[in-house]
């Protein structure tokens, strides 16, 4: 969701656990606008937080022009349960050094250099930055095919420590195999996984509503200026949202199903044909006025539409596990 | 009139005629008005004279005038209909048309109703372009546009009937077809002339009052002001009571979860805290506190735990229990009559079942009460049995929100969603429940003889208790303690012996005694007030995360603590406060996935031995010799004559 509205969006979405303390809260506030200068981001989203055993992670996405173009992503890492003061802070800043210095991509402008040319390649570039007090951010690496298979293995919770490395051993032996003849490593940094999840979660469970963001003829996707809210009973049906990723299905529609779409505003999939049926809930909610959508498959994401404006937005606050028993509870 | 005069000079003004014409048909249809007009002697005779033509007797036998008409008219005829083809360009005298009109309306009304000419009749054709002598002569535009100007008022002449006319009539029907877009608009046009018509009476009642729009939140605006309003009986009572009340404050526990980032918006926690209110006020209670919510797929329970006053609430169940002990006498009395001459009785003993806790004991110490929203009634939930706590830990399902939902699951559960609620709520509360350690003591030595050693399942507020601080609280997990016991396997919190019915009842069990003694065991769970450093984890997550609200002011600090096992499930300590919530699904953290339970083993066969085994027929041969045997031994007693004559028989069978 969009930074500038996270006070307000939090009160609409607030299902029970955000992690956004109130210090953490006023924090952002002050740290994402900063954010938005030092990168030099058209618009800065917060995504969520991943709650770790020990820790949790904090996420904002910086987006340049484009909107559908790959993303930076940023995080913070927040504190871990245990431990006092000022001893604390050193371990922070450690774990900043090892999350994004490393990276060698202290200065805005090493960012820009990366930031996403509209070519239309999805190829999403995520950034990390370790920080102490949802002040300071750190750049997230890009994630990769292979990381996003990787991390599809490792299973339990976030740890809360980005150089925290998962063995694979624990995985079943055949996943093994395959991972040793291919000569990669058996290990995987946290961080790493936390880029994929982050990348998963967006693919899956990104959503937005529809006409709020149409796409030129030049192929680049902005926000609809024209976009005043989906009608209440437009609000209520799940055709009305689409996954803000690259579409799958719409290219396998029928002629006759495509015939109703509009190129500029239907150039994604809907919710409608999600697998497994059910696997969103869709409520009204504070006395009816918002529609809150909640993933069963991604436990923790939380979409909210105040319907008739263009208030609406996403974010996660969850463990950054998928619900994999999803079809024995239904 | 001086019709026939002028009709043969005037030509090119007759065809002013042509839209005064048009309607008359419509207005007069079928030839008979004209009938009595056309037979006035002056009429018909000019008739004759000057129009008619023999054509008409063919086309129109029927009609008794037309026969009267002269033949061999013919061109007039051809003038006739070319006239009436071309009749946009006579112009110059449009009022003396429209004079003559009146008069000629009949006639060219039956002219009209000719039709098309059917292609072996002589008129066929006249109508068509190009066989007009007056084709050749192109019109002046200018009184082209007279023509067009009067034919169209013509049309916007109202009916005197209806106030309606033709015109703005075309126009709504056209728009009609145009927006809708009917599939053969032309076979249906009767219709919706017809309907654009009728239209006209109903949408004008419309336009007078706008439908309002009920929107959801209106009925959800008007529950949550009941809220707010005060009844009447209410007031008296409150300020009664005032110093002692079982209104939890919400508003308080919700800030020191806030601090930590737990938590509904402030806007809802209010609400539910008044609903609090509603129901503290309804109910004899004596403690509540808002449990907390759990998440649907189409609603969402809020969860209010409530103890009543002492003797209240058991009427109730009494009532129940004697019901079921009543059904249960009844079933057996029907059970012996059936007895008698029915199949034998399956040996089949089910296990014992483990009877519920009491009231205000163990897993149901506490009755909840959840509604869908606040405002809504709160519903009780039923106390727990066993058997759902058992059940309901082998299963994971999702909650809908409606609490008479079935649970669809395996194994079956037994109940619907508000039982599984029920188990869920008691599993929570078992596993998170938890207070700083010392802020809860056991209850003291006197009463515990008193009670019998059951003592121990009961604690007290400590009246000594001393608060540690925020960072002390975080720093080990042994500064928390349960203070809820934990749910044994059994399902229930105190541990019931199972066996000890049957030998109560008669010595019908001694059997089963002797096959499972070993089952005897007592399951002990951890006891009360255990700290909860010794929690198990799952695998190598541990159970509980701790954190801190804040670090920049570590004096104000809440100590927060999040469960690993039932994720949504949190407490927080600050000072001689604590409390604990649950915000989220309802379901216990599984590593991996979920395995649902197997179906039961098939049961086994029967062993096979010789006397289950079907014995094989015997052949002729045998049959043959036993009856030959059995004769013999019968004769045997006979005479030694006879016996002889019956030995040679049997060596010829053989």
């Amino acid at each position: 969701m969009d930074a500038s509205a996270l006070h307000t969006a939090l009160q609409l979405a607030a299902s029970g656990d955000t992690g956004l303390s109130l210090e953490k809260r006023a924090a952002l506030g002050a740290s994402l606008p900063l954010l938005q200068r030092d990168y030099r981001f058209e618009r800065v989203w917060f995504w969520g937080c991943i709650q770790g055993v020990r820790d949790a992670y904090y996420i904002a996405q910086g987006l340049g022009p484009d909107l559908a173009a790959p993303r930076s992503r940023l995080y913070r890492c927040s504190e871990g349960g245990a431990g006092n003061g000022p001893g604390r802070r050193d371990g922070g800043v450690a774990g900043e050094r090892l999350g994004m210095r490393g990276l060698g991509l202290e200065s805005p402008a090493a960012v820009r250099g990366l930031r996403p040319v509209p070519d239309g390649a999805r190829a999403r570039v995520a950034l990390v930055a370790g920080s102490l007090n949802c002040v300071e951010w750190s750049l997230l690496p890009p994630a990769t095919e292979e990381m996003v298979a990787q991390a599809e293995l490792l299973e339990g919770r976030f740890q809360g420590d980005p150089s925290f490395e998962y063995e694979y051993a624990e995985v079943n032996a055949e996943d093994d195999e395959r991972f040793l003849d291919d000569g990669k490593e058996l290990t995987m940094k946290e961080e790493n996984r936390l880029v994929a999840t982050i990348e998963q979660i967006d693919r899956a469970v990104g959503i937005i509503p529809r006409r709020a963001f149409m796409k030129t003829p030049l192929g680049s996707v902005h926000e609809n200026r024209n976009f005043e809210g989906l009608s209440l009973t437009e609000a209520k049906k799940l055709s009305s949202y689409f996954h803000f990723t690259e579409p799958v299905n719409l290219k396998n529609k029928t002629l006759l199903e495509k015939a109703d779409l509009d190129p500029s505003t239907d150039f994604l999939d809907s919710l409608e044909h999600d697998v497994p049926q059910g696997s969103w809930t869709v409520q009204l909610e504070k006395g009816s006025t918002v529609v809150v959508l909640r993933s069963l498959l991604w436990l923790g994401l939380t979409f909210y539409h105040v319907p008739v404006t263009k208030q609406y937005g996403y974010i996660y606050c969850g463990t950054g596990e998928k619900n994999l028993d999803l079809p024995f509870m239904l | 009139m001086a019709e026939p005069g002028w009709e043969p000079e005037q030509s090119p003004q007759q065809p002013q005629e042509g839209p005064g014409r048009l309607p008359s048909e419509g207005s007069e249809p079928g030839g008979e008005p004209y009938r009595p007009q056309l037979q006035e002697p002056g009429a018909a005779s000019e008739y004759q004279e000057g129009t008619e033509e023999a054509s008409y007797e063919q086309h129109v036998p029927e009609t008794n005038f037309s026969q009267a008409h002269t033949l061999g008219q013919e061109s007039h005829q051809a003038q006739e209909v070319s006239m009436y083809q071309t009749y946009p360009l006579g112009t110059q005298e449009p009022r003396g048309a429209y004079q003559s009109y009146s008069e000629r309306d009949h006639y060219h009304a039956y002219e009209h109703k000719h039709g098309p000419y059917l292609p072996h009749e002589p008129g066929y054709g006249l109508y068509q372009p190009g066989y007009s002598p007056y084709d050749d002569q192109t019109p002046d535009p200018e009184h082209r546009m007279l023509a067009f100007q009067n034919a169209k008022a013509y049309l916007l002449k109202s009916s005197v009937t209806s106030g309606l006319n033709l015109y703005d009539h075309l126009v709504n029907v056209l728009t009609k077809i145009l927006d809708e877009q009917p599939t053969n608009p032309v076979d249906i046009f009767e219709n919706i002339s017809k309907d654009v018509k009728a239209a006209q009476f109903q949408k004008k009642m419309d336009t007078l009052r706008d439908e309002h729009e009920v929107l959801p939140s209106f009925d959800s605006a008007e529950m949550h002001r009941n809220l707010f309003l005060k009844t009447d009986g209410e007031g008296d009572e409150e300020q009664e009571e005032m110093g002692e009340t079982p209104l939890p404050n919400v508003m308080e526990t919700a800030f020191y979860f806030e601090q930590g980032g737990i938590g509904l918006s402030r806007d809802e926690t209010y609400l539910i805290f008044l609903a609090l209110k509603k129901l503290v006020s309804a109910q004899p209670i004596q403690t509540c506190r808002f449990w907390g919510r759990i998440l649907g797929q189409e609603m969402n329970y809020i969860i209010a735990e409530v103890q009543y006053h002492e003797g209240e609430e058991e009427e109730e169940t009494e009532e129940e229990e004697v019901m079921v002990e009543g059904e249960k006498r009844m079933e057996e009395v029907e059970d012996e009559e059936k007895e008698k001459g029915e199949p034998p009785k399956s040996t089949y003993k089910p296990p014992p079942v483990i009877p519920k806790e009491e009231n205000g004991t163990g897993a149901n110490k506490y009755v909840y009460f959840v509604c869908n929203e606040p405002g809504k009634p709160w519903v009780k939930l039923p106390p727990v049995t066993p058997a759902q706590i058992v059940c309901a830990r082998k299963i994971k399902k999702f909650f809908t929100g409606r609490l008479d939902a079935p649970v669809v699951s395996f194994p079956p559960f037994p109940g619907n969603e508000a039982n599984y609620l029920r188990a869920q709520i008691a599993r929570i509360s078992a596993g998170t429940h938890v207070s700083p350690l010392g802020y809860y003591q056991f209850t003291e030595e006197g009463d515990e003889d008193e009670e019998g050693g059951e003592g121990r399942d009961d604690c007290e507020e400590n009246p000594e208790f001393e608060p540690l601080s925020a960072f002390e609280m975080v720093e080990s997990l042994s500064t928390w303690v349960h203070h809820v016991p934990s749910i044994l396997n059994q399902g229930r919190c105190v541990w019931f012996n199972p066996l000890q019915k049957p030998e109560e009842e008669e010595g019908e069990g001694e059997e089963e005694k002797d096959e499972v003694p070993d089952e005897l065991q007592q399951e002990v769970g951890p006891p009360l007030l255990t700290p909860l450093s010794e929690d198990e984890g799952i695998q190598n997550i541990p159970a509980w995360t701790a954190s801190v609200s804040t670090k920049l002011t570590p004096q104000y600090a809440v100590a927060i603590l999040r469960s690993n096992r039932w994720p949504g499930a949190y407490a927080f300590a600050c000072g001689t406060k604590f409390g604990n919530i649950y915000f989220g699904w309802g379901h216990k953290y599984s590593l991996g996935n979920h395995t649902p339970a197997l179906p039961p083993p098939v049961q086994p066969e029967y062993p096979d031995g010789p006397e289950i085994s079907e014995a094989a027929d015997p052949t002729v041969e045998e049959e043959l010799a036993f009856k030959a045997a059995r004769e013999q031994k019968a004769l045997e007693s006979m005479e030694e004559e006879e016996e002889e004559e019956f030995e040679d028989e049997d060596d010829d069978d053989d």
